[in-house]
Parts: C-alpha cells; structure tokens; sequence
C-alpha cells in the first residue's frame, strides 16, 4: 500500500488523534533466498536496497539490521551535508550526494527536514588559509558552489563567534552555501519504507554471523534466525564491516573507532549556519529544536564500544566555549559514541572483492552520512551491474595496491 | 576512560599514551621479490578484530617508552602490558567474551540498541 503524505493526510489523521497513520513497513520473517542480501539497516544499507528495488528491477532483496533501523552511526551522526572535498573523484562522489539530497524529500515523498543553511570550514592559521584556499579552488573547477569568506564575511554569518580574542584566531573561512543539514532518522525510515513499498524485506533484529563462501564465492549469510542464501551480498556496515569481512576471508584496510558527539539544552535560535574547524576540532549547529549539535574527535585507538573517553569530549568542549563564549554555561543533555571504519586515505571503498559477489560499501570515517543517497545510489548500480558506477570506480579496493590513493585528510579531519 | 600500566611508570590515564596501531607488524624481509598487492597489504592493512587486539603504545607524556598491550576491544579491558622485547603472549591465554563475531559484551560495550 503506497502511503501519501500531504495536507490532506495529515487533516484526515488529527480527526482519530492520529491513532490510525498505520505501520510505515513491514516486518517480515525471512525467506530462505535473496536474489540480494544487504547487510546492514542504516541510511546507507535501505538507500542501497531502494535503489536495486526502483533503479534496477530487483525485487527481491532483504535488509538485514542486528538492532533497529538506523540505531548505528545514521542515527549517531551530527547531520552535516557538504561536498566541498579537494580531489575530483570526490568531489563528484559527494557532489552526486548533494544533487540527490536536494530531490529526496519529493522522490521519497517523506520529509527530509534537509536544510541548506551553508557549511563554514574555519581557517586558524597561515597554513589552514592555504590549504582552505587551494580547496575553494579545487572545488570551483569542479562546478561546487564554495568561496572563501573573511573574517568579517565570518563574522557578519555568526556573530556570536569569537574572532579575535582566543589563542587560534579565527582568520577567515571556506563557505559553502548549499551545505546543511537533515533529519538522520528520516533518510533511514524514508528509504526503509519505499524499499518496503518494492517489496523489500527489511529484517531488524536479526544479527548476521557470518558470510558463507565456497571456492571464493557466496553462498549466503548466517543469521540469528537461520542461514538464507543468495549469490548478492552488500556489506554496509560501518564499523563493523571487517569483522563481516573476516568471517568470508576478506581482509580490508579499516580501523574502526569511536567518534563522539554530544547535544546541548535547547536554547532560541543562535546560529543558522553550520561551522566547523579542523585545527581546534569541533563543529557546531544548531538543531530545529533548538539543541546545540556539537561533534568531537575520534578516540586516538580502536575500540567497538560506543562511548569513546571523556579527554576527547573535553578537547571539543574546550574550543566550542573558547569560539563561542556565550555557550560557556550551557548544559549538555546527552553524549553518545558510533564506532567509524576509516580507511587509510580517509576515502570510502565501493567496491567488489576477490569473492565473486560480495561488495563492500564501507570505509566512510567520520563522514558518511553526507554521502548517503548517492553512496547508495552508486552501490545499488555496482551490485546490480557487477561493475562499479563511473563515479564509484577510483574507489574500488585495488587502489591499496596500485597507489591510487584518494587522500582527504584535509577535507574529512576529524570533522564530518 | 581507560587507565593503562605503563610497564615503567606504573599506571596512568590513557590521555598520557599515544596509540601506535598493531603490534608485531613485521616489515618483509624480501622487499624486491614482493608484488604491489603484497606491498600494499604490508603498508595499508592491519587487523581490525572486535575482541582480542596486540598493539602498540607509547607514554608520550611520561617516560616516551613504546610497549605492547593486549586489549579486548569490545570492552576496551586491557588484559596484558608486556615490554617490546619480551614474548607475544599466546590468543590461547586471553577468554573472548563475545559470542558472535559481531555481538555485543555483557560489560564495556554502549551499544544498548543489540545488548539482550
């Protein structure tokens, strides 16, 4: 049944004291076989069975969750969207993101909340205007909309920030303007439910054990509830995503770590605009509830518990009152960690490997949630196809070997 | 927060050390006979287990000695502080409390979303 939400639904829905809006998808036992098995119910892993489902004719697919939809890092993440990164294979990947984004709302009929209030990249020093700079101007070559602002361009954008009077002083900033944010929950539900519409089934609570493999091949996965073959499967799943590897005999070159954020007290609106540094590392916006939405660093080891140290909080919180003095007696409310797989050029790997039909999408870092539509977008082709999409191609896993690396340590840091 | 034994000063906060990766990473011996692919495991790849991991620390703000530790990183309970010369304790010798490649820990882990 293809759910509509309009004015007129939701007028229909505040007569019964909206008891009756129905279940969003369904939940189903599993099948024995999948055409495509995705591992993984986060934005990422439901985008990828959507687009299989709408794009390539797949009908019958399963999204296996080990928890709830989106209760790994699409639900921890600070929301960020922004597509300024320096190398062109990037930037078409993360700019196809962002293309896709500003439709997303209208193709999953379901709201987005994505707002496109700018994304602000400060520079402290004479290095961070250099390397901010030759960014703007990789990314203008690209046809992406970012400029360099100064100080006072800074200022004027948010003015309770703190220029002048702290130990890195803010010098300038690279600005991105359709940058922003959106609702984490509603990408994972929003795909979740069309790919339900498609006949997807999206199995949550049910944690996957193990891929199964012969003579470098797929057989299937084993599952909580029993094995369930298919010759496809999709691994996304962040964190975790090497230790799935591990288990079909594929070693990838990520290292899993916790990444914090934490959100203030809602307070009247403040700040409109999303800004980030690297070099004091913390970012801030502001949420439509009015909470303060503030990222940190990554824990400086591998770990898989979801909290990370309190040292790493104390840092960020240092720079965000030190930026922004009028926060210095806010109270924080929560504080969470998600574990992140980076990868070694803090670059994605879509890829295939050596076992013939098993793909991974994984290696985001810090910041794979600005890339969800179009990662999926890109993964589904790759899966469907066999054959990486042209904008996923340099991000296949032989660049480890052939030198092909994608470095964007600049652009990624510790910020997403 | 984890407080880590540093086989010289005794035990600290984990702010005090850096983190150097895995340990017992050996640099081929036959560096001219290695493909690319052989190469690029070498320089790129390193296990990323959830349970039991050797690796490399160092007191960065204390005696700056570089040791080895087993830790489990699915509760981040580190199990073995051991010196860089001294012998790779055996896997055999540590418990994994995971039951599933991929589950959750009674104690240590966040993840209340899989925890039964």
């Amino acid at each position: 049944m293809k759910k509509k939400y309009s004015i007129a639904s939701i007028l229909k829905n505040s007569f019964s004291d909206n008891e009756n809006w129905g279940k969003m998808w369904r939940n189903p036992n599993p099948k024995k076989h999948y055409d495509v098995i995705i591992v993984g119910g986060g934005g990422h892993g439901l985008g990828t069975a959507y687009y299989l489902a709408k794009h390539h004719g797949i009908k019958n697919i399963a999204v296996i969750e080990k928890g709830w939809l989106g209760s790994g890092n699409t639900g921890r993440n600070t929301t960020i969207i922004r597509s300024n990164y320096l190398w062109d294979e990037s930037a078409y990947l993360y700019d196809h993101a962002v293309k896709l984004w500003e439709n997303l709302s209208e193709d999953l009929n379901y709201n987005m909340m994505f707002s496109q209030r700018g994304v602000l990249n400060l520079a402290h020093n004479e290095h961070d205007i250099k390397e901010i700079k030759r960014r703007v101007s990789a990314n203008r070559l690209n046809g992406l909309d970012t400029m360099w602002l100064d100080k006072n361009e800074v200022k004027d954008l948010v003015p309770i920030m703190n220029t002048d009077n702290l130990r890195y002083p803010v010098l300038g900033a690279a600005y991105q303007p359709r940058g922003g944010v959106a609702r984490h929950d509603a990408v994972a539900w929003g795909y979740a439910m069309r790919a339900d519409e498609l006949g997807v089934d999206i199995i949550q609570n049910c944690e996957v054990k193990g891929i199964k493999t012969d003579n470098y091949k797929v057989e299937g996965v084993e599952t909580t509830k029993g094995f369930i073959k298919s010759s496809k499967i999709g691994v996304v799943a962040s964190g975790h995503t090497s230790v799935l590897a591990a288990t079909a005999g594929v070693r990838l070159p990520l290292q899993s770590r916790p990444l914090q954020a934490l959100v203030s007290e809602p307070i009247k609106p403040v700040i409109n605009t999303v800004v980030m540094s690297n070099a004091v590392h913390a970012y801030v916006s502001q949420s439509d509830k009015g909470e303060l939405v503030i990222g940190a660093g990554t824990d400086g080891y591998n770990s898989f518990t979801q909290r990370g140290g309190y040292d790493v909080i104390e840092e960020t919180v240092r720079a965000i009152v030190e930026l922004y003095p009028i926060f210095g007696k806010m109270k924080m409310l929560r504080q969470w960690g998600g574990i992140v797989d980076i990868c070694p050029d803090a670059s994605p790997i879509i890829s295939k490997c050596d076992v013939e039909g098993l793909y991974f999408n994984c290696g985001w870092g810090t910041g794979g949630f600005k890339a969800t539509p179009g990662s999926a977008n890109v993964f589904a082709h790759t899966i469907a196809k066999d054959e990486p999409h042209k904008i996923n191609a340099p991000f296949a896993l032989s660049r480890f070997s052939d030198g092909r690396l994608i470095d964007e340590h600049g652009a990624a840091a510790v910020a997403h | 927060m984890i407080l880590i034994k540093c086989p010289y000063c005794g035990e600290r906060d984990q702010s005090e050390f850096s983190n150097g990766g895995e340990a017992h990473v050996i640099r081929p011996k036959n560096p001219e006979s290695l493909s690319d692919k052989d190469w690029g495991e070498y320089v790129f790849y390193r296990n990323n287990p959830k349970g039991i991991f050797y690796e490399r620390w160092v007191h960065s703000h204390g005696c700056k000695k570089w040791f080895n530790a087993v830790r489990n990183t699915s509760t981040d309970q580190i199990l073995k502080v051991y010196k860089v010369n001294e012998k790779r304790p055996d896997l055999s010798d540590f418990e994994n409390t995971l039951k599933s490649p991929s589950g959750e820990p009674l104690v240590g882990s966040g993840n209340f979303a899989v925890k039964k």
